[in-house]
């Protein structure tokens, strides 16, 4: 194992976030706050509760992986598409690095970031409700267990896309709208039945009740099919990702 | 595989086909095996282009070699299989006897590249992105050796500057610090002085010949023939994807060098007179020249009889000048010869 490698790459990667600071941290804390604003203090007047628990507070743990998803994917996928952009990728290949070194440096590093983000929302959002954590180990396992696996989808999204409008279509228009219908503003039994149905078939409806539940305790979907969903998105992400660097799929003539 | 051998076509100087060639003052180090084996490489690029046609190459520990070959010739294509870059489609290489799938962190660990296109970070600052690559190949920090190579290629006093305010040169060397701070036992160049200025293409031959006195492996590419036939100590000449020849740099002038006898006459001639014809005399400028062609090797001793010959013939020069055929005439020949 070239552990100075993994360590290279991976302080690099974060240095990176951290010359970017605005775009990677003050953006998505001022938009989560524009979400409280508008949905917490504006919708949830009229709704005031939600299973028992106030609206403010209901839709943060929605809120948070919300950012996580996205922001997780796009960390990750401009990460390793921009070597790729401007032709700095020939180093990473060249060098004495496994493919599964190369992306627990990137994905380490994405994951990192998304993962101090959700924290900062966190705190952020315990500015506008009172929080509480019911589980906080298990919100620890979700928000990690979901940053490593959509950084994962973030990191395949940068290999395969050979555009900018690609590297922005899929979080734009796959992962925004899946993570809106993913019960983030609303539990998905205030919808009609026919439409529950269709939402079980959203993965981050898993993701989000999951995390909720180490909130609040209250559970959309059962805690085990959350856990269970979340693995099975990382066992075929790492799939995807091993038979990228098999093939060298779009890395390599 | 003998490399001090190689196979050369015949030409139309007569030099015929090299048998063995002649030992050569070997300035490489003597340690035994070579640091690049090739043998049968073939690539195949999806589009059905085939860059590469079963080629073998044997590089010494401690040589300068250069890769010859007009564009499209596939060396950066061979270099990048060598590094990792592009995968073969058939052939093996091994680097100082790794090879480059089976042992690939042995042979890449060995391995510096100094890719033909400029490829920098521009965000990345000039100290950050050398101590970047140190890691990335395995090498523990050492800010000492940091510090060693960006002087060395004068680039310590912008060691804090982004790379984007770097003029093209300046990426260059910092490419190539990159490919030098994990210390290399193999230096690919691939053409590392195409756009770079008269100064800085000097300062790069020095240090090319630092890195060959400290015992690195040199491999480069060049289009600038002088480049090679200053620097190399043996040449290879790719065309069309296959090495038509590989010899050491002063043999192959010596063999492939025509030379070429003028004579400015006194008085312009209407002809070559009969009793100079077995010289094969080229007669120009009006009549005021004699050009007389001869390989290097073989004719020399007709020079003498030449001149005695015209002095019988009563024709007076007044000066005379020779001239030896370029690496590049050579390569011309070679890859015309090779494609009938
Ligand atoms: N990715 C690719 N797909 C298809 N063909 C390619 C690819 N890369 C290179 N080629 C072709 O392979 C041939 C060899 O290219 P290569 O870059 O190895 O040449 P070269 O000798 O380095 O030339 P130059 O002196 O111009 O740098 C060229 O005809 C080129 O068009
Ligand atoms: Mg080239």
């Amino acid at each position: 194992m070239n552990v100075h490698a993994v360590r290279t790459i991976y302080m690099y990667e974060l240095a990176r976030a951290w010359r970017t600071l605005f775009q990677s941290v003050v953006s998505p804390v001022i938009s989560t706050s524009l979400y409280f604003v508008v949905f917490g203090a504006a919708i949830g007047s009229r709704i005031t509760e939600v299973d028992g628990v106030a609206y403010g507070a209901f839709i943060v743990p929605g809120l948070i992986m919300l950012m996580l998803l996205t922001q997780s994917v796009s960390n990750a996928a401009f990460a390793i598409y921009f070597p790729k952009f401007n032709g700095t990728i020939y180093e990473l290949l060249s060098a004495p690095v496994s493919s599964f070194e190369i992306v627990l440096g990137y994905v380490g590093a994405a994951a990192t970031k998304s993962v101090i983000l959700g924290l900062i929302i966190l705190a952020t959002a315990s500015f506008f409700v009172p929080l509480q954590i019911a589980h906080p180990l298990w919100m620890v396992v979700f928000l990690v267990l979901t940053a490593v696996t959509f950084s994962l989808l973030g990191f395949i999204i940068g290999i395969w896309a050979d555009g900018f409008e690609k590297l922005q279509f899929i979080p734009l228009l796959i992962i925004t709208p899946l993570a809106f219908l993913g019960g983030t503003f609303y539990s998905i039994d205030m919808l009609p039945p026919a439409w529950q149905t269709v939402t079980l078939f959203n993965p981050v409806v898993y993701l989000i009740s999951g995390f909720r539940w180490s909130f609040y305790g209250l559970t959309d979907v059962s805690i085990l099919a959350s856990l269970v969903t979340v693995s099975a998105f990382l066992a075929a992400c790492l799939a995807a990702v091993w038979w990228i660097f098999r093939t060298g799929y779009r890395l390599k003539a | 595989m003998d490399d001090g051998t190689a196979v050369l076509r015949d030409t139309d100087t007569g030099a015929g086909t090299v048998a063995e060639a002649a030992p050569q003052p070997d300035r490489a180090s003597q340690r035994p095996g070579s640091a690049l084996h090739i043998t049968g490489l073939n690539k195949r690029y999806d589009s059905g282009f085939r860059a590469l046609e079963d080629v073998d190459l044997d590089i010494r520990h401690g040589e300068i070699f250069a890769l010859l070959g007009p564009n499209g010739a596939g060396k950066t294509t061979l270099i990048s299989i060598v590094c990792g870059l592009v995968t073969a489609s058939g052939g093996t290489v091994a680097v100082d006897g790794h090879d480059i799938e089976r042992e690939f962190r042995a042979a890449r660990s060995r391995i510096g590249l100094v890719p033909q296109e400029l490829a920098t970070d521009a965000f990345a600052k000039v100290h950050a992105t050398v101590t970047y690559s140190r890691g990335l190949f395995g090498k523990p920090p050492s800010p000492a050796i940091v510090e060693r190579v960006l002087r060395d290629l004068s680039l310590w006093d912008k060691r804090d500057e982004r790379l984007m305010n770097l003029s093209g040169g300046m990426k260059r060397r910092v490419m190539i610090a990159k490919a030098l701070v994990h210390e290399p036992r193999i230096l690919f160049l691939d053409e590392p002085t195409a756009g770079v200025d008269v100064e800085l293409r000097r300062e790069m031959w020095e240090l090319v010949r630092r890195l060959r006195d400290d015992g690195v492996t040199i491999i480069l590419t060049t289009h600038y023939i002088e480049e090679a036939e200053e620097m190399a100590d043996r040449v290879g000449v790719i065309s069309q994807g296959r090495i038509i020849v590989v010899e050491h740099t002063t043999e192959l002038m010596r063999q492939l060098g025509r030379k070429q006898l003028t004579l400015h006459l006194q008085h312009a001639l209407e002809a070559v007179p009969p009793s100079l014809h077995a010289f094969g005399l080229e007669l120009s400028g009006g009549g005021r020249e004699l050009t007389y062609t001869y390989d290097d090797t073989s004719d020399r001793a007709h020079i003498p009889e030449l001149l005695r010959a015209l002095d019988a013939a009563g024709i007076v020069f007044r000066d005379l000048h020779t001239q030896q055929s370029s690496l590049e005439d050579i390569f011309v020949r070679l890859v015309r010869d090779s494609n009938p």
